[in-house]
């Protein structure tokens, strides 16, 4: 078992694991931050999604071992000060319902509002359709992303 | 909790008309109980209940902080109603939505009803949470008017506040104290009027909104209790097939294994982390005795199905023509964004699990029974904690018996989940089914009689439905059987003539339970379908006929709501087409008008027009996501989720092929009109999905000229 060391949530972490247990596991079960979410293990669900040097990824299957030096944020590391945009538009929307895909579908819009500052509706189908929301509040996530992204243009800062 | 004084109160206005018990609780701070009174005779009504046995509906308390902490016998799994309760708590009591918590009890034999389902949760507990909330007001007022000398009448409450004329102010948590030794009330405990309401009917956003969007909500596998062990279970291929013998020798080996546990339902393995113990679990090697279903595959079960409806009836007299629909329905999965989950410590004879049940003194019945308890269940306490989506799934309780099992046979606390493929593969089901319809016309187009006759699997129903049925019922019934229920629940609202539903229920050994809708999911759905036949076999517009024919003014309201904003009738190009149906359940009525395009294969969803009337809209914005919620279940399980059999093994395993709508799939705007016909309060859980599924059949039959029969559509092929 070797130690793995990276960046998560903007803090150093040393984590003792196996080199290919999947880092949604490392953060579960060793690192307790519990923000991401298991819905199938294997990449098709989206509940796990967070940030992998900026971008959107898949933490179930991430294996630990390639990650040394890499930057990791989990939902919980998502708006330091206060809220994030994306997160004030998800309230606003009242977007969430059991909310146990909310994170994952929050890291997924926060990944794409940095690479598209105003996305279409196209461009929402195609960032966010691999996140599953079994209780089905599309239609507000859909508003919510407009709605961030409104407030990211006008500066409201945050993340 | 000893009991020592009370009062009654009847909320008036037409919200509910039924009398609620409140009684103050023994406690240091002001706590008040309510329950339904109607089963009290008046000359009861001046005497406490006895403690120990009361039927309680929910209790609350004042909290020297000047919270207000409610406590539910319900489970709030995305539908909700804790926001809708601390809605209610806050305008009674004049106070900060935020100022509200509201909990889920623990399995407690002392509830009237813990079962959250049947979309029941705010048609029973409104009163009893505006009664209580009024009487704590009440006291509190009492608590000050004693303090400061003065009449309590004088005495205003604003923002968690009470105030006299002469400026002095207390909060109420200064009060909480004093409140709870106040003898009688000095002013009004009655609720206050509807019209009077200041924050129930607005829009409100969710109270855990901000937990939800910053990961800090926490569902079972979230909790933090010391050392409990991730778990998995190993299952078998079929359907409740068995370990017939077990190798671990080479998973015991693997990085971070730390038991192996044979169950009757598969092997446990117990690890330092889920991927290790999922790693190990792919390692054991078990030999398995096929299920009870390992004979059967889809079409034997259609086959089957389709062979138990049996003959025709005889026809009405006059009939002149009789037409006849078939529908085939199949099996889904309830498929919760949270597996099915458990945390379980089992320690010197007392067992306590952490789940999100949707009915928890079943669960604690399962727990002991599996533990050997059957005689002293109270050894097992369940914690309710949030779920991660329930739909009717988590009535069932396998992953609490399976953690309290582990739990035991290691002497640690365990964390069991269940993964996708488990979940998808081992889940009750909602059955399939087959319909037969029977519309029987007279002379000059009369309808004199519709037959409905639906082979459908036993729905398993263990837990019983409590209370909840007898509303449904008009009486008591002990027991509450898939007949019972189907025929409870199924009506038609139109002025058809002899109408007759007739439930064929059909042994199959694949497990099923009740889904969003139970039975209404296909019968409702079926019936709405062919109502649609039936005004083209009359050559007369699908809104003109249920117009004419609806017996309820409910459903004529609403739909007259999405006819007129949904454009109905408006000019489409050729593919695309509108369908519209309704349905009147749960004491609230809905209606939905869907268009579709059919041009590109796949039917394509372009708008949702839905109005609803479900009474006094307590959380218009709660409703609101519910309503969507259950369009997307509905265009789902219409269009292209749906379980398949291949001999007695479930072919899908995750949502890669059980194919739940995403957001490509769903429409940008799903609207939702509320029509308030009066201040009842209706149920909004199951409302929304028959006439959605219903609406969107129609429209596609519309656009291409022929009426879908077998679900999901693309099952078909297209
Ligand atoms: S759990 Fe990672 S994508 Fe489903
Ligand atoms: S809010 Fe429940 S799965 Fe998305």
């Amino acid at each position: 078992m070797a130690a793995h060391q990276f960046i998560l949530n903007g803090q150093t972490v040393s984590v003792e694991a196996p080199e290919d247990l999947s880092l949604l596991w490392v953060l579960r079960d060793v690192l307790g931050v519990t923000g991401p979410k298991y819905g199938c293990g294997v990449g098709v669900c989206g509940a796990c999604t967070s940030h992998l040097d900026g971008e959107a990824f898949r933490p179930c299957i991430h294996p630990v071992g390639g990650l040394s030096g890499r930057e990791v944020v989990t939902i919980e590391g998502l708006g330091a000060q206060g809220l994030h945009p994306v997160q004030q538009a998800w309230m606003d929307e009242d977007v969430a319902q059991c909310g146990f895909c909310q994170p994952g579908q929050i890291m997924a819009a926060v990944a794409l509002l940095k690479k598209n500052a105003q996305p279409s509706d196209a461009d929402i189908d195609a960032a966010m359709s691999d996140n599953v929301c079994r209780c089905g509040t599309y239609v507000r996530i859909r508003a919510a992303i407009k709605r961030a992204a409104l407030l990211l243009r006008s500066g409201a800062g945050g993340g | 909790m000893a009991d020592t004084l009370k009062s009654d109160a009847t909320v008036s206005e037409g919200l509910d008309r039924r009398r609620f018990l409140t009684w103050v609780m023994a406690s240091p701070t002001l706590m008040i109980a309510a329950r339904l009174g109607l089963d009290v005779p008046e000359a009861e009504a001046a005497k406490p209940p006895e403690g120990a046995t009361t039927a309680l509906s929910l209790y609350l308390a004042v909290q020297t902080d000047g919270r207000i902490v409610t406590t539910l016998p319900r489970t709030e799994m995305g539908q909700g109603i804790t926001t809708a309760v601390a809605m209610l708590v806050a305008e009674e009591l004049d106070m900060a939505l935020d100022r509200v918590d509201v909990r889920s009890a623990d399995a407690d034999p002392r509830w009237a009803i813990q079962l959250t389902g049947l979309s029941s949760t705010m048609r029973f507990l409104t009163g009893p949470l505006r009664a209580a909330a009024a009487e704590a007001r009440a006291r509190l007022v009492t608590a000050a008017a004693l303090r400061w000398r003065v009449l309590a009448h004088t005495l205003t409450t604003a923002h968690g506040v009470v105030s006299a004329p002469d400026g002095r102010r207390a909060g109420y948590g200064e009060l909480a104290e004093d409140a709870a030794r106040v003898l009688l009330p000095a002013v009004s405990s009655q609720p206050r009027p509807v019209s009077r309401f200041k924050l129930v009917g607005q829009p409100t956003g969710r109270i855990d909104a901000r937990d939800i969007v910053t990961g800090a909500t926490r569902y079972a596998l979230d909790l933090d209790i010391p050392e409990a062990l991730p778990t998995v279970v190993a299952r078998p291929p079929t359907l409740r097939g068995t370990v017939q013998s077990v190798d671990d020798a080479s998973a015991r080996t693997m990085p971070g294994v730390v038991a192996v546990v044979p169950l009757g339902t598969g092997v446990a393995v117990v690890a330092r982390t889920f991927g290790q113990a999922l790693a190990a679990r792919a390692a054991l090697r078990i030999t398995w005795t096929p299920g009870p279903a390992s004979a059967l595959s889809d079409a034997d079960i259609r086959t089957r199905l389709r062979d138990s409806i049996g003959p025709r009836p005889l026809p009405p007299l006059f009939t002149t023509r009789t037409l006849e629909g078939r529908f085939d329905f199949p099996y889904l999965a309830h498929a919760t964004m949270e597996t099915q989950s458990c945390l379980a410590r089992v320690q010197g004879g007392q067992a306590e699990v952490w789940l999100g049940a949707q009915d928890p003194k079943y669960a604690q019945r399962e727990v002991a029974r599996a533990l050997g308890w059957e005689l002293t269940p109270w050894r097992v306490t369940v914690h309710i904690t949030r779920a991660g989506g329930g739909f009717g799934r988590r009535f069932f309780t396998e992953a609490a018996v399976e953690a309290a099992l582990v739990s035991r046979a290691i002497g640690r606390p365990v964390k069991l989940m269940w993964s996708r493929d488990d979940d998808m593969r081992h889940g009750h089901f909602r059955p399939a089914s087959h319909h037969r319809i029977l519309a029987y016309l007279g002379p000059g187009g009369r309808v004199l009689g519709w037959h409905h006759r639906a082979a459908i699997p036993t729905v398993e129903f263990p837990h019983g439905f409590g209370d909840a049925i007898t509303a449904l019922a008009g009486e008591v019934l002990p027991e509450v059987t898939s007949a019972v229920f189907f025929a409870l629940s199924q009506k038609l609202p139109y002025g058809f003539g002899w109408v007759s539903h007739e439930l064929r229920d059909v042994a199959i050994p694949i497990p099923t339970a009740s889904f969003r809708s139970v039975f209404t999911s296909q019968v409702g759905v079926s019936n709405e379908v062919f109502v649609d036949e039936l005004a083209r076999e009359l050559q007369v517009d699908p809104v003109a006929l249920r117009r004419e024919r609806l017996t309820s003014n409910r459903l004529k309201a609403v739909l007259d709501k999405v006819a007129t904003e949904g454009q109905w009738g408006r000019s489409l190009p050729p593919g695309v087409a509108q369908g519209v149906a309704v349905l009147e359940e749960w004491d609230s009525a809905i209606a939905h008008l869907i268009e579709v395009d059919v041009t590109g294969g796949t039917p394509r969803v372009l708008r949702i027009v839905i109005a609803a009337d479900v009474g006094l809209p307590i959380n218009p914005k709660g409703i609101e996501a519910q309503l969507q919620g259950a369009a997307v279940d509905a265009m789902s399980t219409t269009l292209s989720a749906g379980i398949h059999i291949d001999a007695g093994t479930v072919r899908e395993g995750s949502f890669a092929d059980y194919r739940w709508m995403r957001m490509k799939h769903v429409p940008s705007d799903i609207q939702v009109h509320l029509v308030r016909s009066d201040d009842r309060v209706g149920g909004v859980g199951e409302l929304g999905y028959p006439s959605a599924a219903a609406a969107l059949t129609n429209a596609i039959a519309r656009a291409r000229g022929s009426m879908p029969t077998r679900f999901p559509i693309l099952d078909e092929g297209v």
